[in-house]
């Protein structure tokens, strides 16, 4: 029984990082139906600007912490909307395979960059929140996890906050649903789509910071196992669907926690794709998510 | 008020409008009728920017906003109500509302005009917590109408406002048109496949054939041309 709940504190903490990077995607294909693969390298880059910030201060504290992370993630949320105004707006009228190409084309020049840049070896992340180990009967829980699952919480609650209530928010949703019909609204649908591209980023830059804190060790490819993880969660949700991508994310980290801790523990990086074969076969839409009939 | 001079629209090789020319006055309901295909939907689509014109000019309140961007259009307030209603379905029946005053900073000028449109349709008034994909036919024209007075416009295209719906409800429907523009003195320009009801309540006329505009004068006398009569209006 110990060893369920420490796995499951695990399962929780590496998911609400998978249903962080997940939301991204998500927000994305919202707005645009197309699946932005340079997402999981701006997850990269929000891990190095954390530690390149995070190094200007010897000290841990959960100020500096979250400063920290709000750096790097303003960077990132730049990064995606430039990404999004050179890369992608270019070829809004061309057909979604052109995008998705040049998607595969973005994430490749990052991580080639970040190599160039960063450099190709590891390095260690700093510490940027303080250290301390909770103990119940059993049970440790590390404040890197307590840490990891408040941020992430806090951060789907301002979302979803943001999503519904707010006018972006409501803009977002209506851009989402029918662009033609948003923009008589007098919305600006360039507007929408490089504030949701800065959303997604900013939350990728925040998973990637958290990743790199719970796993301290970086280099530039270090988003494409999450990525590739975090997309096969925001499907598993239902793509387009934000709790859907939150759940989804959830749900694969846990189940892969629990394989990793399992004899069949060399699987735990395949079992998300068996995941996806299963839900594309049984439930195509998602956990959450609605089949819409194609209009004709 | 708007004059549309020689607007022509292509779709790659093909011809949607080959140069019409209309002029709707202040304060005036003027119609649009057609066949399917005439080119009517197309017309509208170009003046409200969601359509690039290859020629012509659209003249607004005398300045030319042939090809600007369709939020800017929204902007100088003309507002469309397009074909097919396209409410946001996914979003509540006060968030539409809401959408529609997306460009109006002033929350008195908001309120006001929400009480103005749930005055006019009590019915969005009932429903507003309501997700607008579970509104009839009727109820979503409503509010694709009322979405569009949010805006404060001085100028309202429609586009099939009868299309789909239960004929008693369209009897409503055009009363409240014509309510819209006595009251706030909207000027009006109604694109109708229902000839009849169009011209009913119309001061003027044009009518649309293959992209080229064929007919044109008061409501009253296309009623009674024959041409009009045996093509649009059921033969008798």
């Amino acid at each position: 029984m110990t060893e369920f709940f420490q796995q499951l504190i695990n399962g929780l903490s590496v998911g609400s990082m998978y249903a962080l990077i997940a939301i991204g995607y998500t927000l994305v294909y919202g707005v645009l139906r197309f699946i932005n693969f340079a997402h999981s390298d701006v997850f990269m880059v929000g891990a190095f600007m954390g530690m390149y910030i995070g190094r200007t201060s010897s000290k841990s504290s959960i100020g500096g912490g979250l400063m920290v992370m709000a750096g790097a993630m303003v960077i990132c949320a730049l990064l995606g909307i430039l990404i999004e105004r050179f890369a992608y707006r270019p070829l809004r009228s061309r057909s979604k395979l052109t995008v998705l190409i040049t998607a595969i084309g973005v994430s490749l020049f990052l991580e080639n960059a970040g190599q160039l840049i960063f450099g190709p070896n590891p390095q260690p992340f700093p510490n940027i929140f303080p250290s301390h180990t909770f103990q119940y009967d059993q049970v440790v829980l590390s404040s890197k996890d307590l840490v990891v699952l408040v941020v992430a919480i806090v951060l789907m609650g301002g979302l979803q906050f943001l999503v519904l209530k707010t006018k972006i928010g409501t803009a977002m949703r209506a851009a989402a649903f029918n662009p033609q019909a948003a923009s008589l609204m007098g919305i600006n649908i360039n507007n929408v789509i490089s504030f949701t591209f800065g959303l997604g980023s900013a939350l990728a830059a925040a998973g990637g910071i958290l990743w790199a804190y719970k796993f301290p060790k970086i280099d530039p490819l270090m988003g494409v196992m999450p990525g590739l993880t975090a997309f096969v969660a925001a499907v598993l949700g239902g793509i387009g669907n934000i709790p859907g991508a939150a759940l989804g994310g959830l749900v694969i980290g846990i189940i892969e926690t629990f394989v990793k801790g399992s004899r069949w523990s060399t699987w735990s990086e395949a079992i998300a794709f068996v995941l996806l074969i299963l839900i594309l076969l049984f439930r195509p839409a998602g956990l959450l998510g609605t089949l819409q009939p194609e209009k004709v | 008020m708007l004059e549309v001079k020689n607007l022509t629209v292509n779709y790659g090789a093909i011809c949607a409008l080959r140069g019409i020319s209309l002029e709707v006055k202040q304060g005036d309901i003027v119609t649009l009728i057609g066949a399917n295909g005439a080119g009517k939907t197309t017309t509208l689509r170009a003046i409200s920017g969601l359509l690039r014109a290859q020629g012509g000019e659209v003249l607004y309140e005398g300045r030319n906003i042939a090809n600007l961007p369709a939020h800017k259009i929204v902007e100088l307030g003309l507002s469309h109500v397009p074909e097919g209603r396209m409410i946001f379905a996914n979003l509540t029946v006060l968030e539409n509302l809401m959408m529609g005053a997306y460009l109006q900073k002033d929350r008195r000028v908001i309120e006001q005009e929400l009480e103005y449109v749930f005055g006019t349709f009590p019915r969005l008034k009932e429903r507003q917590k309501q997700v607008a994909g579970t509104l009839s036919g009727g109820e979503q024209q409503m509010l694709a109408i009322g979405r569009a007075l949010m805006s404060k416009p001085k100028f309202l295209m429609l586009d099939e406002p009868s299309l789909g719906i239960a004929p008693l409800l369209v009897k409503t429907i055009f009363e409240k048109i014509v309510e819209i523009n006595r009251q706030q003195g909207i000027s009006i320009l109604l694109v109708e496949q229902n000839a009849n009801l169009a011209l009913e309540i119309s001061r003027y006329g044009y009518v649309l054939e293959t992209g080229r505009i064929i007919l044109q004068d008061q409501s009253s006398a296309l009623r009674q041309n024959p041409q009009v009569k045996s093509a649009y209006l059921g033969g008798v």
